[in-house]
């Protein structure tokens, strides 16, 4: 029996196949997200400027141009950055009280074992009520104002937050808990130092959430009450342009509310998770 | 490591008749019973049985994360009773990294959180431990980004970076392929050659217990207990097959009564 060997292989000279080859121009550009979904909403526009010039009845269905003719008038005369203005100043009031009540309940749940029943509780009877039921209620306990919506807001925004950040952290792995135990960290400092961090992809998502029901519930909220303190928000704007039957204004007060939602969606929410949780690995 | 008033020759860890108990859904699982054992200045001590014999869970005793229902542990003369940073763990789980810290910055946040060094100093210690570990080229990477022995290695270059009085691993290697595994193996005791630390060393390969220990306490299953300890192990060797049988009596010791089928 021969003894075992190793043989070397001679290089086998110059590689023939090509290992990697840049994708031509139009490709790139369709490798692009944006440019897909820009593609789609302007074959959608001309969907709608076609249907609407077809049925020529600007009392139902207005043209693009014309709506966006009406959008641009009333933001030049101010009357839509205000409503917006006042829709958002309130937004921003009941959730950011919503995301704080929402922490607060959360690290009592993970602390105390009644605070995890409670909070599990208070989520599985209130979270299935819509946030505009309560509105009568709280139209009555708070008056025409404020108030009552903030109210609401915060019942929107409290539940899903609490929810999701109270599920991310029980969800936090067995091992980077005891890391955290074994640098001594404990109480508050753990909670901050590796209990949110490790669960922010579920953190983030409650916001997010939170942030739609809070939205569709104050432009639904100010359709049935609009006027406080003299000034409507963006649902009231909406309300009082269909009785003057001004239709274009309408959908011009549509168009901003979703562009509003987009804009936080896309700008705000998409930057944080840049940032954070895709750039860390814990989502893709 | 850390200097302190203990008489010279006293052991550095002392663990004396520890019964480990824990409760699952139905049942008190009683992991070990009645251990005892000491571990002494830059041992490198390994603890080796088969699955079920309450090695990994008398290593997290050993890190306080649980309680003896018995018996009692002592690192330096004072005992045991919660996870704190003078005993340093490394775990099998890739995931142990902090995953939104970078890798300079997982080994400066215990120096910075626990032990009190400013930033400078802090970085200063992590890059002298992670060039130890040959991943200065990764520095600035996040975890996720890094192959599974890398994680390892940055958690073994965090724990001896913090200068714990005690190395604790747990299977740290075991996740990995046979050759990254043999590297880092290598790695380790180049490291343990270099500053002498003490570790304690639990796996279920025989092969790795020789490699690694200077000292092996075996250790049989349901529920654990001390069957025999193996000293001097450094003097085994690999080439002139000393080694090699060495592993073949652990093995014939570890499996001859019970007839389980070995997975060395």
């Amino acid at each position: 029996m021969s003894k075992a060997r190793i043989i070397l292989r001679e290089s086998a000279g110059e590689a023939s196949g090509e290992v990697e080859r840049e994708l031509s121009f139009l490709e790139r550009v369709w490798e692009n997200g944006f440019v897909r979904k820009a593609a789609l909403l302007l074959f959608l526009a001309v969907l709608w400027e076609v249907y609407g010039r077809w049925t020529n009845n600007p009392l139902l269905f207005p043209t693009l141009s014309e709506t966006i003719t009406a959008l641009i008038g009333h933001i030049r005369d101010g009357s839509l950055p205000q409503r917006a203005y006042a829709s958002i100043k309130v937004l921003l009031l009941g959730y950011g009280v919503g995301v704080i009540m929402a922490g607060a309940l959360t690290i009592a749940a993970i602390n105390t074992r009644l605070g995890s029943d409670f909070l599990e509780t208070m989520t599985a009877m209130l979270s299935p009520l819509p946030a505009i039921a309560l509105l009568p209620l709280a139209l009555l306990w708070f008056g025409l104002g404020n108030g009552s919506l903030v109210f609401i807001l915060i019942h929107s925004v409290l539940w899903p937050v609490a929810l999701n950040t109270h599920s991310g952290f029980r969800a936090v792995s067995h091992t980077l808990r005891m890391v955290g135990r074994n640098y001594g960290l404990k109480g508050f400092g753990y909670i901050r130092k590796i209990l949110i961090p490790a669960a922010f992809p579920s953190i983030l998502a409650g916001l997010k959430i939170g942030w739609a029901f809070a939205w569709r519930t104050l432009v639904a909220a100010e359709l049935v009450f609009g006027v406080s303190s003299g000034q409507g928000g963006l649902g009231w704007f909406i309300f009082e342009n269909r009785n003057l039957l001004e239709i274009p204004s309408v959908f011009a007060g549509l168009l901003t509310v979703i562009l509003i939602g987009l804009v936080v969606e896309n700008l705000v929410f998409r930057t944080i998770e840049r940032r954070t949780v895709l750039r860390w690995g814990l989502q893709s | 490591m850390a200097g302190t008033a203990v008489a010279a020759g006293a052991p550095l860890l002392d663990v004396n008749g520890v019964t480990l108990r824990y409760k699952t859904p139905g049942a008190l699982v009683t992991a070990t019973e009645r251990v005892s054992f000491t571990v002494n200045r830059s041992d490198r001590f390994v603890l080796l049985g088969p699955s079920g014999c309450g090695k990994s869970t008398l290593l997290k005793a050993v890190g306080g994360y649980l309680a003896p229902s018995e018996g009692a542990i002592t690192i330096n003369g004072r005992r045991v009773s919660e996870p704190g940073p003078d005993r340093m763990m490394v775990f099998q789980e890739f995931d142990q990294l902090l995953p939104w810290k970078t890798v300079l910055e997982n080994v400066t946040f215990p120096l910075i959180d626990a032990r009190g060094f400013s930033r400078k100093e802090a970085e200063e210690k992590a890059r002298h431990y992670i060039e130890k570990v040959n991943l200065t080229r990764v520095l600035d990477a996040l975890p996720h980004t890094l192959s599974g022995g890398m994680k390892q290695r940055v958690a073994i270059a965090r724990g001896m970076a913090m200068e714990p009085d005690i190395l604790l691993m747990d299977e740290p290697f075991a996740a990995l392929d046979a050759l990254t595994r043999r590297t880092c193996q290598d790695e380790l005791l180049q490291l343990w050659e270099e500053t002498r630390f003490t570790v304690m060393f639990v796996t279920h390969s025989i092969a790795e217990a020789i490699r690694i220990g200077n000292r092996i306490l075996l250790l049989s299953p349901h529920p654990g207990r001390v069957k025999a300890e193996v000293v001097d192990v450094d003097t085994a060797s690999a080439t002139d097959g000393s080694a090699g049988r060495l592993e073949k009596d652990i093995h014939d010791l570890l499996f001859a009564q019970t007839g389980e089928e070995a997975h060395g």
